[in-house]
């Protein structure tokens, strides 16, 4: 499959990027690692006149891990952040996770900014993203801005980015050793099935289900079971809720995927919390 | 556009369009065949290189991205007529069948070496997972990886 016609531009700086975007409009495109632009272009899902090149930028490229948290330049690709020492030391479940992607060669390629923008819905960081209440930093015309993971992806393949915008980094908060957090996916082929991700710490309980609708969905009702180390509820309270919004056949068997997959990433969570020493172990084991 | 690069060894420069990918380039214009399309979306592995030492997927990934890098395709690993080890472990353990997903294979199994002199073998799994052989002559394929790896 060849590849429609288009100029490709690329900026060192990040206003020169946001001018190409304002000349442009819609018919420019910005392009990282192009694991999900050009093959949607290749079959004839997108035509853009105009690939931005944004991986020049220095800015984008920037990876730092502080005490409470990481800042990912959107340039950064699957690969820096599985092979990163302060990553897997601050947050080895981003690590496990950055390392089941797809396959090696889009993990070279591709980058965690880039996976958020497409919003595919069988997205792995976007579940766990959600849960840890990571946010993402834009930057446009009318200047920057934060947004929670949550509110940036609006669903399938929709994002709140306005036009002429782009992301410039992600955001992610470094849980103290008194949160729990675990992960857990299904996949039969290059993207899962279904997802969960479950945090909880001081401050209340996160589950998120990913995969199974056109974003990733929070489900209040199986966080307050947790925040009372009640997994069995937990489980139950998350198999319904996606019952609930699941209307097409098979609903019945996502929705126990999502209830065995919250089971099982509130056990790795668990575990983990076991091996380090002064972590928080639930009272009440699932 | 113009593209300056190494490819398996040697000064090359390429006068393409801004949308050329690699794997058009290498086929059709340079006649390095040993790169194959299957899939050509990224998926089956086919089509892997290493660009600047990292396994890529030609069929994927613009020439533009080459410019000031290397580009090593099959034909780049052995020595005229001397197999590089991940080659010889392939014949050694006679890791073939129909043979169409073999330079891919091997590819990918020179940027695991690469990248991890000692995986063990979850890590073997994880670069071979996005490598897909009809034949299903995956465990030839496993024994021949860990032959390179315990070299």
């Amino acid at each position: 499959m060849r590849l429609p016609p288009f100029t490709l531009h690329r900026p060192r700086e990040l206003g020169e990027l946001l001018e190409l975007l304002a000349r442009y409009g819609d018919d420019a495109a910005v392009y990282m690692g192009g694991t999900e632009l050009l093959l949607i272009m290749k079959l004839g899902f997108a035509e853009p006149g105009h690939l931005v090149d944004a991986k020049s930028i220095p800015e984008l490229g920037e990876l730092h891990v502080s005490a409470d948290r990481l800042a990912i330049g959107a340039g950064v690709t699957h690969r820096r952040i599985e092979r990163h020492h302060d990553v897997q030391r601050a947050l080895p479940v981003l690590v496990d996770l950055e390392r089941r992607i797809a396959n090696v060669r889009v993990r070279n390629a591709g980058t965690l900014g880039g996976n958020l923008c497409f919003a595919e819905p069988h997205s792995d960081p976007a579940t766990l993203l959600t849960a840890l209440d990571a946010e993402v930093e834009l930057a446009g015309p009318a200047g920057r801005r934060r947004l929670a993971v949550a509110d940036f992806i609006l669903g399938a393949l929709s994002t709140a980015l306005d036009p002429g915008e782009v992301l410039t980094h992600v955001h992610v908060p470094v849980p103290g050793p008194d949160t729990l957090v675990g992960y857990e996916r299904i996949v039969f082929t290059e993207r899962p099935a279904a997802t969960v991700a479950v945090v909880r710490g001081p401050a209340g309980a996160r589950v998120v289900v990913g995969a199974l609708g056109p974003r990733p969905m929070r489900v209040p009702h199986a966080e307050m079971r947790l925040v009372e180390d009640d997994i069995d509820a937990a489980v139950e309270a998350t198999s319904s809720a996606v019952a609930d919004t699941d209307t097409e056949p098979g609903a019945d068997y996502r929705a126990h995927l999502a209830g065995v997959l919250l089971r099982r990433a509130w056990s790795a969570a668990t575990a983990n919390a076991l091996s380090v020493p002064g972590a928080a172990a639930p009272t009440k084991q699932g | 556009m113009h593209v300056d690069l190494v490819l398996n060894g040697e000064l090359t420069a390429i006068e393409c369009a801004d949308n050329e990918l690699i794997l058009d380039v290498v086929r059709e214009r340079l006649g390095l065949t040993g790169t194959k399309r299957s899939c050509d979306m990224e998926v089956c592995g086919s089509c892997t290189v290493l660009l600047d030492g990292l396994a890529a997927s030609a069929c994927t990934t613009l020439v533009a991205e080459a410019d000031g890098k290397e580009l090593v395709t099959i034909e780049g690993l052995s020595d005229g007529d001397e197999l590089n080890p991940v080659q010889q472990a392939f014949v050694d353990h006679a890791a073939v069948q129909c043979g169409f997903c073999t330079p891919g294979m091997i590819m990918s199994v020179q940027a695991l070496a690469m990248d991890h002199p000692d995986a063990d073998d979850e890590t073997i799994s994880e670069y071979l997972s996005g490598t897909i052989c009809r034949c299903t002559g995956y465990v030839k394929i496993l024994e021949a990886a860990r032959q390179v790896i315990s070299e």
